[in-house]
């Protein structure tokens, strides 16, 4: 609980994105994390995705909501896939306004499962239900995009980078009046203490400053698992449950794929051996 | 249905007969499905049929849509999460028929062009042509009311940057953005009008598509050789054509059924790979996301849009002779709807007498060099305008003008073209060998 008031505290501070930036951030780095959902044969890692779970649940829920995931969902097989006693336990702890209640004034109570999350608590914390979509770590080469052909679109290891990336602010900082925020070498969104632009106003450093304060510094979780509570590790969790979040269906929807493909490169087969047959007649060769 | 000979439907039965005599629907069909068809077009006359397939596709799945999500600013972005979340299979849906409209344009970049090669667009299917180019242009008002109905940053912001085009048009521009949203900011009234109109346009489209085959089946197809089918008889004709029942269907649905296996791929695996991040973000009219950039399929022309700033000389000499009325932005406007009209105007602005660009030793060239334009255009108008980008649109743009207004026109009169085969029979024995009798050889006729 202390911990909870402390980073409501640090987020309140944080409040108001950094100020008018000159320009953009440095150059920044996504790193590539491998996770278990990539590629056309990946799904969630249900241990993973709990442990995600409890860390949004003791961390990231002080300042942010998740306004379009149910707590029912979180039975959801190849998802968290939490006992059912375990989910409305879980959803018991949070409290929703039901404007039937106490004739009809409306009244808070308990929330059940067909209930969802709540949303954000600070105003510009964003909601983090689509966060994994809604940020894209990889563009390159030269800005098309291809790489994510490979890489996916990166939504993940945007956010296991960044919640790693805090740092201290650079030496340049120190020239010139500083700005609100917290520097950090993966946010490529925000401003830079002016001190921190060459003549041309392009950034000296890599990143720059985000309103969110440093949530993450290691051994910030007890895991039941017993697994690695390094910072890496944890950000990494905490990511595969909001890819999770963001895209509930995705095993579905790669199994969907894959019948597909292999229906339809079965019907092509079956097409081009009629195709042939039937015109072998006129086009017989010398 | 006039242009070549065939044999047409004849009612045997009594039902039948009694039937013709009251609606000829099954002659229609018949005579639609029996249609002469050149018989050595290649596999770039199967994008017809993609698009057909997809028309269906998209307004399929659009229905069903329709049945879950809210045209309400507050609740939009809601009920497409509904969708992807609760309905059943919903998350499918959704990406067919965000990715469907992908499928759509690359199958009508590629019809276009097609038809820009081999000079479908010359005498006599111009009324085919105009009426091509006309579907498009309701396919990307389609395809971008669609993009605005999820409600998310790019929607919003997508909308403001469009619809402000309107408003870069002299004196009436103000009045006719405000018309077009039905406020003076997007909102409400545009999102609900949005909505209306992308679901009435496919259905124009599809009357549409009916009126472009009407068109080509009343002259013919034209073919990769560009010559003409043999009218003098039913014989000759045969000689240079199979029906289109079940030679080219059974080729059509073949190459349809390949397309489909990326198209699967892609939804099945990288489904937002073609979409853009941001709109993922509900829509805040108060936070511009930092690069607003449209659809992949836009982008040529949304290059074309950015390429004429107040800096080119065109564009100070059009706003000097106007009095300042054709300023930079209207210019952008004029070009990027001009980049569309003088594809439209190919016809007249094509010279040559030669219809297919197979004989046409220069043309090639020039068309490849189209082709590479398209693409590059298409590259640059995702970038930044700043550094060389404006310099690459600008001349990516000339050059599309340039290819219509002056190479065409030209081309026609400098160019010496080889020779063309007599007929399509002896082109297609040339491919394929065989003495090519079109005595209804078939031993096996398919199903």
């Amino acid at each position: 609980m202390l911990r909870k008031l402390t980073l409501t505290a640090a987020c309140v501070l944080g409040l108001g994105a950094p100020v008018a930036a000159i320009a953009a951030g440095g150059e920044v780095h996504v790193h590539d994390f491998d996770f278990p959902f990539e590629g056309p044969f990946g799904s969630y890692d249900t241990n993973q995705l709990q442990r995600g779970l409890q860390v949004y649940t003791e961390i990231c829920s002080a300042c942010h909501g998740m306004e379009y995931v149910a707590f029912r969902n979180l039975s959801d097989e190849g998802g968290p896939a939490l006992p059912e006693d375990q989910m409305r336990a879980y959803a018991e702890q949070f409290e929703v306004w039901d404007p039937t209640l106490f004739d009809g004034e409306g009244d808070f109570r308990p929330a059940t499962p067909a209930d969802k999350f709540p949303g954000s608590s600070l105003s510009n914390a964003p909601d983090l239900s689509l966060m994994a979509k809604a940020r894209a770590g990889f563009h390159g080469p030269y800005g098309t995009g291809l790489s994510q052909l490979f890489n996916g679109m990166g939504g993940p290891e945007y956010i296991a980078t960044l919640l790693s990336s805090y740092e201290e602010e650079p030496e340049c900082a120190f020239d010139s009046d500083p700005i609100d925020g917290y520097y950090n070498t993966a946010f490529a969104n925000g401003g830079l203490p002016e001190s921190c632009y060459d003549e041309d106003g392009h950034a000296m450093v890599p990143g720059s400053y985000i309103a969110m304060a440093q949530p993450l510094y290691g051994d910030d979780v007890d895991y039941a698992d017993g697994h690695s509570t390094e910072i890496e590790h944890v950000a990494q969790d905490v990511a595969a449950f909001l890819m999770w979040t963001a895209e509930p269906k995705l095993v579905a929807r790669k199994q969907a794929g894959l019948t597909g493909v292999i229906f339809l490169t079965v019907l092509s087969v079956l097409l081009y051996l009629t195709n042939k047959r039937l015109w072998a007649p006129y086009k017989k060769k010398h | 249905m006039a242009g070549i000979p065939h044999d047409h439907y004849e009612p045997k039965t009594g039902g039948e007969k009694w039937l013709y005599r009251r609606l000829p629907i099954v002659g229609l069909l018949y005579d639609t499905l029996m249609i002469p068809t050149p018989r050595n077009l290649n596999w770039m006359w199967i994008w017809g049929i993609v698009l057909v397939f997809t028309l269906v596709l998209q307004i399929a799945t659009g229905v069903v849509l329709v049945m879950h999500y809210t045209p309400h600013v507050d609740m939009a972005f809601a009920s497409i999460e509904h969708i992807m979340r609760n309905v059943n299979g919903g998350h499918m849906i959704r990406y067919f028929h965000m990715n469907g409209a992908s499928l759509f344009f690359v199958a009508v970049y590629m019809h276009i062009f097609r038809g820009l090669y081999y000079g479908s667009y010359k005498a006599p299917r111009e009324v085919t042509w105009i009426i091509g180019i006309l579907m498009f242009v309701l396919m990307m008002g389609t395809a971008f009311m669609g993009y605005v109905l999820p409600w998310g940053q790019m929607s919003f912001h997508g909308t403001a940057v469009i619809t402000g085009l309107f408003g870069a048009i002299p004196f009436v521009g103000e009045a006719v953005q405000t018309w077009l949203l039905g406020a003076s900011a997007v909102g409400q009234p545009a999102l609900n009008r949005f909505f209306s109109l992308h679901y009435l346009l496919p259905f124009i489209l599809l009357g549409l598509t009916i009126v472009h085959v009407w068109a080509f089946h009343t002259t013919g197809n034209n073919n990769p050789t560009g010559v003409e089918v043999r009218r003098t008889s039913k014989e000759d004709a045969q000689k240079d054509t199979l029906p289109f029942w079940p030679y080219f269907v059974i080729k059509d649905l073949f190459a349809l059924a390949l397309i489909l296996v990326v198209f699967m791929i892609i939804v099945g695996f990288m489904p937002n790979y073609l979409g853009h991040p941001d709109n993922y973000i509900p829509a805040n009219p108060l936070a511009t996301p930092s690069h607003i950039v449209p659809e992949w399929y836009f982008l040529p022309f949304y290059a074309i849009l950015r390429a004429f700033t107040a800096d080119v000389w065109v564009v100070m000499f059009a706003d000097w002779i106007t009095f300042g009325i054709v300023d930079a932005k209207f210019f952008g406007v004029l070009a990027m709807f001009g980049a569309i009209v003088v594809m439209a105007l190919a016809p007249w602005l094509d010279t040559s007498s030669v219809r297919s660009g197979r004989y046409r030793p220069m043309f090639k060239w020039w068309f490849a060099l189209l082709v590479v334009d398209f693409i590059v255009l298409m590259w640059v108008g995702a970038m930044p305008a700043e550094g060389i980008y404006p310099y690459i649109s600008l001349i990516g743009s000339a050059y599309w003008f340039g290819y219509f207004l002056v190479i065409l026109p030209l081309l026609g009169v400098i160019e010496k073209p080889q020779p063309q085969p007599a007929t399509i029979e002896d082109d297609f024995n040339a491919h394929y060998g065989g003495s090519g009798d079109g005595k209804a050889a078939a031993p096996t006729p398919a199903e």
